[in-house]
């Protein structure tokens, strides 16, 4: 399942603090379907916002709002009353568009994964869009996707379990590496080649703070919505 | 009113386009299991917006021409095995969507109208994939606009936790279930239990109650969602579920697994 394969414990805490730092200040996050590291990111956010962002997780019973059907979600999103959202996917290339479809040529694919979800449109409705992928490699990332399941569009992050970069002037460039990798490391990981952002320096660690949050009340979502996940983070 | 998950799926015939909820809102897996029994074939398959573990047992069992949804998977345990293998061999055509695209063409027929403007999606791939799809710009703002056509289903079959006697089904918050039996030509519902009370006559209850107005038939079938689980009622059967994964890999065990499972019913 894309996004699912899981690294290090260590490394998914600190793509739990990079992506909660970017949520910091913002209204309404939502969290899709086999999502559960931006699902502990945003709980940790929203804990250390005190109670802002509001966080939606789908599938969860005990943190999600909605109350109007599937739909609703994508109605808040063409409303504008929703801020962030997190996309992963088969393939995501040096542009930041995403492939959840499948492989091969569109429209004659040879390998289909399990489809486009609700990216195509959330990816063009939603001020911020987080990209991640928690099995930073060559065949995850890659010059160009087979298949646009959505665009990247400047100002894009994307997290993985060992960097971090942000799309400028059409492209993802290196905002950061994790600890324990450098840009060359990162370079050889990597499908794309990219350039490194100015100030670009190693990914900071899981605060203090949030790494109480993690262990206390988001602990308690995420054994609902996640329990795998949950345990391995215990 | 009342009928049996069998009489249900004897009211679907071959070829039929079917609306089948996902795995978090509510499965009639009794009904599933009898439409296989029949030898059911043909069927069409609606996903609201995304197809699980039933439409996998029905591509199984040969009852499935064709699938339009936004996804389809096991959610947690992968790919869909038998539609994975069904779509390798061209057994099975996808029509590709999006969740929005699905609650759009929904809307649509729900509203009596042909078609409804959707908001993004342009700039992805899958515009490519839906020559049905018509694109132009929007006659209010001028903006590059995507229009969906309606969907209207034959048949939408789900399960819910509580019906009455009337044929009145409480869905509660799983709104999708609303919008679909609003937009198919007939809904069929197993339930949990039929309550002698008249659930339109409590607005706690009523507020999440589809009317009869939109119900063909009402069958009691307890446990009726297993091994898929009911919201506030059971869980899934995670054993059950993985031990459908591994077994649905082969042809020949994902067959023993599914007579096994028909045996037990």
């Amino acid at each position: 399942m894309p996004g699912c394969v899981m690294a290090e414990p260590e490394r998914l805490l600190v793509m739990i603090g990079v992506i909660a730092r970017l949520l910091t200040g913002l209204g309404h996050v939502a969290v899709g379907a086999s999502s559960p590291v931006p699902a502990a990111a945003a709980l940790v956010a929203r804990e250390l916002g005190g109670g802002r962002p509001t966080v939606s997780i789908l599938g969860s019973e005990s943190s999600n709002p909605f109350t109007d059907g599937g739909r609703e979600l994508f109605d808040c999103a063409a409303q504008g009353r929703l801020d962030a959202f997190f996309l992963s996917g088969a393939q995501i290339d040096a542009t930041g568009a995403v492939n959840l479809l499948g492989l091969g040529e569109p429209g004659r694919l040879r390998r289909r994964f399990m489809g486009s979800f609700g990216a195509p449109y959330l990816a063009s409705l939603v001020p911020n869009v987080i990209l991640f992928r928690t099995d930073h490699g060559v065949r995850t990332l890659v010059e160009k996707v087979d298949f646009v399941t959505a665009p990247g569009v400047d100002g894009r992050w994307l997290v993985t379990d060992r960097a971090v970069f942000r799309r400028a002037a059409g492209r993802l460039r290196l905002v950061s590496w994790h600890a324990g990798e450098t840009p060359g490391t990162v370079r050889a990981a990597t499908g794309f080649a990219f350039e490194t952002a100015p100030g670009a320096g190693e990914t900071p660690g899981l605060e203090t703070a949030a790494a109480a949050e993690l262990r206390g009340p988001v602990e308690a979502v995420l054994r609902e919505v996640y329990p795998a996940f949950a345990a391995q983070l215990a | 009113m009342t009928a049996t998950p069998a009489e249900l799926a004897g009211v679907i015939p071959d070829g039929a386009t079917l609306a089948l909820a996902p795995d978090y809102s509510g499965c009639s897996l009794a009904t599933i299991r009898e439409l296989i029994r029949r030898g059911a074939r043909g069927l069409h398959l609606v996903g609201l917006p995304q197809l699980g573990l039933q439409a996998d047992l029905l591509i199984a069992a040969g009852c499935v021409a064709g699938i339009e949804t936004a996804a389809i998977s096991l959610g947690e345990l992968g790919l869909a095995p038998a539609f994975d293998r069904a779509w390798r061999a061209g057994d099975v055509t996808v029509t590709e969507s999006t969740c929005p695209a699905i609650h759009a063409g929904l809307t649509a027929a729900e509203k009596g109208v042909s078609h409804l403007p959707l908001a993004g999606v342009i700039g992805s791939d899958l515009v490519g994939l839906r020559p049905d799809w018509r694109l132009g710009p929007d006659p209010f703002t001028g903006e590059p606009g995507l229009l969906v056509p309606a969907i209207r289903p034959d048949f939408l079959l789900f399960h819910a936790a509580v019906g009455d006697k009337a044929g009145n089904v409480w869905i509660g918050v799983r709104r999708e279930l609303m919008l679909a039996a609003h937009a198919a030509r007939r809904t069929l519902v197993t339930v949990e239990e039929i309550t002698e009370q008249d659930l339109l006559s409590d607005d706690l209850w009523a507020a999440g109650t589809i009317p009869a107005l939109y119900v063909e038939r009402v069958a009691r079938a307890p446990a009726g969602a297993a091994p898929v689980g009911l919201r506030g009622r059971y869980g899934p059967d995670r054993a059950w579920l993985a031990a459908y994964a591994e077994a649905a890999r082969e042809p020949a065990t994902c067959k023993a697994f599914i007579d096994a499972w028909l045996r037990d019913g």
